[in-house]
């Protein structure tokens, strides 16, 4: 199959590893990677803050670029429901109306790609380490992503999964960050303290912008923890 | 910047900052939290009671006015005074005329938002009445002349030991901190109270057409006997309470103390009909119900957001909201805190000076993940976001996702702006964190990823 790969704007600039991982696992299984070096952003920024002219200034593009796409995979469960949840709304009553609904069809996020679309499951990969599993709530709640990641992590070899407490956002919010800095640091707080409950060495998650905002607070606060994509894990021999 | 924001900001800095008031509400709602999911077992499937309340709730809301005619005709009927309120001031003055008339001095209420929302116990004090909540935590925070700061649980931020100094201070009465002892004070103050009490006030939780039938649910016995005592009775519900069947309370009463307090039912349900009847041998002689509209029929005319009628202020969203357990009821200045409130108060009280409710959300959607009558909230703050930038933009907010439009669909500039981000990137340690950072927003309290040489792109090219 060929596999439309977009990459989101912080994955590109700030993690490219997990970018990579998925490269190379995606090819790995066979298939062969695209991805439209030109696509830079899904235009989350503006239609989240309201700012939906904007935001189709910036996603029309990307949706005509994924057209002929046969499958278009997302390594970022908030991005990923950006485009497979929000742009029909986004588009709805455009002409971009129809264009939208055919390229969320066949978009996946990352995990759910190799659970459900391919039904790969172990990859192989060995990670002798404990770690706890931070569910981004856009892929949680939009697009209903919860075991997929879960089922590939239980067969990476010597991975002690322990789960958090609670299931709660990681404050980060996109320009929720920014706007509100001390709600969304406190509610980071509250995730890191669940983190550090399981004992855990490593948080993975499926969105690195999720991590970026643990990460920040962890290495600002002197914590051990260390935050690894879900792709890193997945891709390590 | 709107002062509603202003101070939403002062005192959302102020409450993240109490460490121990932040764990003491986050402990008390993981509690709520396992009671709840534990009671929620109760039930044949959670999901499907979701759905069909929602669609009750639905058949409620979009025929409204049969609905209410039913309910007004038949409460009439028994002998009830029916009264209609646009505003929040035509239910005040309402209210007000009543008690006038009936020569009243005294009134003892039970728990109803609706009246914090119209500011009622305000405006009755202002013309000398005297007004006694009579649900333990309004006691409470009306002691300390606050507002309720939960819309289920009102003196949940406070521990025992404040609750006894405050008794002791305002009461002369507290023997000791445990709930026992403090219950009973509350109880002798309160029954002089009832006894003095000239009108009993009540709100609804929920208005039956079928029937025409007030329900009211509680659990300490107080909303019965502010109905029992006084010889008037006067009840204010907002115009969305109704339920078509009186059979809907079947899974309206437990779905809301599964989702409001984690209990299976609450210790009292009541249904009133109207006011003592010839032969009966209690209730009120009189019975006054206020239909309130205060804007709900403008939120009902958007059928995007309709929905938000459905709420029966079970507090399920507040208390998961991470916003709401971290900056707590009293920052957001509204009647109806949490996501429910941040949805509909732009809805009641303004869009622009209400909006920062709505950006004040990482659009997590707990809220919309518990609502047991499936409101689909987290996307109404999406909705009002977008009908608030839409309706008056904020200019250099607009500016920056303009330029950030350019940046995202010319891949030359974009390439630039990555290089230049990457090579600036040692110059920012020296400003970092201080009132010249230019994302000092994050850095505050964060740390900024490093940035590599090397973006994905660069590898994908490189390799290619």
């Amino acid at each position: 199959m060929t596999v439309t790969l977009f990459i989101p704007c912080f994955v590109d600039a700030l993690y490219p590893r997990a970018g990579i991982s998925m490269v190379e696992i995606l090819e790995r299984l066979g298939h062969q990677v695209v991805c439209p070096e030109e696509i830079a952003c899904c235009g989350q920024p503006p239609f989240n803050s309201g700012y939906h002219p904007e935001a189709r200034t910036i996603a029309a593009p990307v949706l005509e670029k994924l057209a002929d796409a046969e499958a278009v995979v997302i390594g970022s469960g908030s991005c990923g429901a950006m485009v497979k949840k929000f742009y029909p709304e986004l588009f709805a009553g455009t002409r971009h109306a129809d264009l939208a609904k055919q390229v969320a069809s066949r978009t996946w996020e990352f995990s759910d790609f190799l659970v459900n679309k391919l039904g790969v499951t172990d990859l192989g990969a060995k990670f002798p380490h404990k770690v706890t599993f931070h569910d981004g709530c856009h892929g949680l709640r939009e697009l209903g992503i919860q075991k997929q990641p879960r089922v590939l992590l239980a067969n990476v070899n010597g991975l002690e999964l322990v789960e958090m407490p609670e299931v709660s956002c990681c404050g980060f919010g996109g320009t929720f960050a920014a706007k509100f800095p001390m709600i969304s640091s406190a509610m980071g707080e509250v995730k890191c303290a669940a983190a550090a409950e399981t004992g855990a060495e490593y948080i993975v998650s499926s969105d690195s912008s999720c991590l970026m905002h643990i990460q920040g607070l962890l290495s600002r606060q002197g914590k051990p923890t260390k935050t690894i994509s879900l792709a890193e894990v997945l891709n390590t021999r | 910047m709107s002062t509603s924001v202003s101070e939403f900001k002062t005192r959302a800095a102020e409450k993240t900052g109490d460490l121990r008031l932040r764990q003491f509400i986050r402990t008390a709602l993981r509690g709520y939290e396992t009671a709840r999911d534990r009671r929620k077992g109760a039930f044949q499937s959670w999901e499907s009671a979701r759905q069909a309340a929602a669609e009750t709730k639905w058949e409620a809301v979009n025929h409204l006015d049969t609905h209410l005619e039913s309910l007004v005709a038949r409460l009439e009927a028994r002998g009830t005074k029916v009264h209609w309120a646009s505003t929040g001031e035509q239910a005040r003055e309402i209210i007000a005329q009543i008690l006038r008339d009936k020569k009243a001095r005294s009134i003892i209420k039970s728990k109803a938002m609706t009246s914090e929302e119209i500011h009622l116990n305000h405006a009755l004090e202002k013309e000398g009445f005297t007004v006694v909540e009579s649900d333990l935590g309004e006691f409470i925070v009306q002691l300390r002349h606050e507002a309720p700061y939960h819309i289920v649980f009102p003196s949940m931020h406070l521990t025992r030991d404040e609750i006894r100094d405050l008794f002791q201070k305002e009461l002369g009465d507290a023997p000791s901190n445990t709930p026992e002892d403090l219950t009973m004070v509350a109880r002798r103050v309160m029954r002089q109270k009832y006894i003095a009490a000239d009108v009993g006030f009540t709100g609804a939780n929920f208005a039956i057409a079928e029937t025409g039938m007030i329900s009211i649910t509680e659990n300490e016995g107080n909303a019965r006997l502010t109905a029992a005592l006084p010889k008037t009775m006067v009840t204010l519900l907002g115009i969305e309470k109704v339920l078509p069947r009186f059979a809907d309370l079947a899974l309206f009463l437990p779905m809301l103390a599964t989702a409001g307090a984690g209990q299976p039912m609450t210790c009292y349900n009541t249904m009133y009909s109207g006011p003592r009847q010839a032969g009966e041998c209690d209730g009120p002689e009189e019975w006054h119900v206020v239909l309130l509209d205060n804007r709900r029929t403008e939120l009902l005319a958007d059928a995007e957001q309709r929905d938000a009628l459905h709420c029966i202020r079970c507090g399920a969203c507040l208390n998961v909201c991470p916003i709401f357990r971290n900056v707590g009821g009293h920052t957001y200045g509204t009647t109806y805190s949490g996501p429910v409130g941040s949805v509909i108060t732009p809805h009641l009280r303004g869009l622009q000076e209400w909006k920062h409710l709505s950006n004040a959300s990482s659009l997590c959607g707990a809220c919309t993940e518990a609502c047991p009558v499936k409101i689909d909230l987290h996307h109404h703050l999406l909705q009002n976001r977008r009908n608030a930038s839409a309706a008056e933009p904020a200019f250099f907010e607009r500016l920056a996702y303009q330029i950030f439009g350019i940046l995202a669909n010319e891949p030359k500039f974009w390439w630039l702006a990555k290089k230049l981000g990457w090579l600036t990137q040692p110059l920012h340690g020296a400003v970092k964190g201080s009132a010249i950072d230019p994302a000092k927003a994050w850095t505050k309290t964060r740390d900024l990823p490093p940035m590599p040489m090397e973006t994905f792109k660069d590898w994908w090219r490189n390799r290619k």
